[in-house]
């Protein structure tokens, strides 16, 4: 019986991989095996060949789900769930609804702020501050972390918040503005601990919420342009009756508590749509490694050509941080979708001449910046660009250093992952240097 | 003899229907009819049976309902509804329309084989 059993059940997992077939399609199927085996035991046949002859009669498993598929079609279109799978695993109540409080609060929390103070200096350095903790408190409100775990993240954000302005900055100080471009930085970490709830010593995990950062991005980005569409519409419809003071007014109300809205709708949305659809992320990724592969070479030949000697000022070296940042991130993505198990192929190949023209692009602006630094002194801004350079440059190299010894069959593909994920600390170290350190060095200028 | 994929596929529906209009059946009793019924000669994969069934049910030609199987399996039933038995009698109509012109054009009925030569060798 035992042969018949794991024969059925790995027959079971071939039909069940297809989308198209339910659980209910299942049971039917299998159902007509067991009688159809059955009958041909009593022909005389052994319960093997019954199965097999069974298993042959019912026709080949991509056929029969291609059938299902053309009767099913709809079944391959999932449906956003919008209140959780019943019966999923560590499901809470109603996601939903927490959701949506999660959000009201993160909304009328930055309203509170802009008509305290939106225009001081103090309100876009902390915005972050009054948007990104509400998030943490949502994935601690659905993971459960250990209580202690709990008292540090908000001990950590309050020490970021007294941190942040507690400063004496001086008027349109560099300090004040990277504080407040690093602070979200910082944030996202403590966002990342309460999303990994306690095992974010765990490689795999780390790696989670990196596809998690992305994902969450493109979300983001999409619910933006949809709210910019409602806007303009909102303005073009309402323009003949109300005059513009009104909603101006309106949109002031609507433009920060939309956007802090929208942090948590679109955390809410990559867990949501994860069984709805394939990740977006790769896709982007796997579409415009290869077109900044070639954009690099072709930059790399051109800088060769034009001669290296140029000067260079501060806003190109934050072009490239930029740079690097995207290149990493298409390294990322495109190393997170990727099957550890297949052997590395032509797009890691493709994946490690971009990284490769990308650093010796980066090389040389950083060799040249580095000769400016010397004669104009330090300044916070120029410091903070490079030293994220440096960061940025650093994580690349490691990265073609490991993809170029997987493709010479040297390495695992999985320890580009673990480098990537043990490299993290690094940035939030550098997140809470920028923050806390750095004004202090350079005296809140 | 083999007979024709596609000529296969056009039939299936009616016998299906055909079988269901004789009491309410399941899957594997409906395929067992469907051999004895062609003596063989159907050349049909069992699993492909499913679909159809389940395209019937959607368009309402059937109606389905689980019950359980004499050793206590779950199993769906299947029984034909008003709609179905109508949708069966157009398609009879249809069938044999195409017999009989197909008859009257060879001659001496679907039986011959000189004349389906004849029309080869054409």
């Amino acid at each position: 019986m035992g042969v018949l059993e794991t024969q059925i059940s790995q027959w079971r997992a071939a039909v069940t991989r297809n989308r198209a077939v339910d659980a209910a399609d299942v049971e039917e199927l299998e159902g007509h095996l067991r009688e159809q085996v059955a009958d041909l035991e009593l022909t005389g046949l052994s319960e093997e060949e019954a199965f097999l002859v069974a298993v042959k009669r019912l026709g080949a498993v991509d056929g029969v789900t291609a059938e299902f598929a053309r009767v099913h079609g709809d079944r391959l279109w999932k449906q956003l769930v919008l209140d959780g799978e019943p019966g999923e695993p560590g499901a809470r109540g109603r996601p939903l609804l927490a959701m949506l409080a999660f959000a009201a609060v993160a909304a009328v929390g930055i309203q509170l702020a802009r008509l305290a103070g939106g225009d001081q200096p103090w309100f876009t350095r902390d915005l972050a501050l009054f948007v990104l903790p509400v998030l943490a408190a949502y994935f601690v409100w659905l993971r459960r972390p250990p209580r202690r775990q709990v008292i540090v993240l908000a001990a950590a954000v309050a020490a970021l918040a007294v941190l942040a302005n507690v400063f004496p900055f001086a008027r349109d100080a560099q300090t004040g503005v990277l504080v407040g471009i690093h602070l979200p930085v910082v944030l996202w970490f403590v966002v990342g601990v309460a999303y990994l709830s306690g095992e974010w010593r765990s490689s795999s995990r780390r790696m989670d919420f990196v596809r998690f950062t992305g994902e969450w991005a493109i979300y983001y980005v999409l619910i933006a342009l949809g709210g910019g569409v409602l806007m303009g519409l909102t303005s073009l419809v309402l323009a003949p009756i109300v005059d513009g003071d009104v909603y101006e007014q309106v949109f002031l109300f609507a433009v920060p508590s939309g956007a802090a809205a929208a942090v948590i709708v679109a955390a809410w949305l990559v867990e949501a749509k994860k069984s709805v659809i394939e990740n977006i992320a790769p896709v982007l990724t796997a579409i415009f490694t290869p077109l900044f592969a070639v954009m690099l070479v072709a930059a790399v030949i051109g800088y060769l050509i034009a001669g290296i000697g140029h000067p260079f000022n501060r806003e190109l070296l934050i072009a490239f941080d930029a740079l690097l940042l995207v290149v990493l991130a298409l390294v990322l993505y495109g190393i997170s979708a990727r099957d550890s198990l297949k052997p590395v192929g032509l797009t890691d190949a493709l994946r490690l001449v971009a990284m490769i023209a990308a650093i010796v692009l980066d090389l040389l602006v950083l060799g040249s910046m580095l000769a400016r630094i010397g004669d104009d002194g330090f300044t916070p801004n120029r410091v903070a660009a490079l030293v994220v350079n440096v960061i940025l440059l650093v994580d690349l190299a490691g990265t073609a250093w490991i993809t170029a010894r997987a493709i010479a069959g040297r390495a695992a593909a999985v320890a580009i992952d673990r480098w990537q994920t043990g490299y993290l600390p690094v940035f939030a170290a550098w997140g809470v240097v920028a923050v806390a350190v750095l004004p202090l060095v350079f005296w809140f200028a | 003899m083999n007979i024709d994929k596609d000529l296969v596929a056009a039939m299936a529906s009616p016998l299906v229907l055909t079988i269901l209009a004789e009491g309410g059946s399941y899957g594997y009793a409906i395929l067992k009819r469907v051999r004895e019924l062609s003596g063989g000669e159907l050349e049909w994969s069992d699993g492909m049976l499913y679909p159809l069934l389940h395209r019937l049910e959607r368009l309402g030609h059937i109606r389905a309902e689980w019950g359980s199987s004499p050793e206590g399996r779950r199993r769906k039933n299947y029984e034909i509804t008003e709609s179905g038995l109508s949708q069966l009698a157009e398609q009879q109509r249809q069938w044999q329309t195409a017999t009989r012109a197909l008859g009257a054009l060879w001659g001496q009925g679907p039986r011959s084989g000189s004349g389906t030569m004849k029309l080869a060798g054409a």
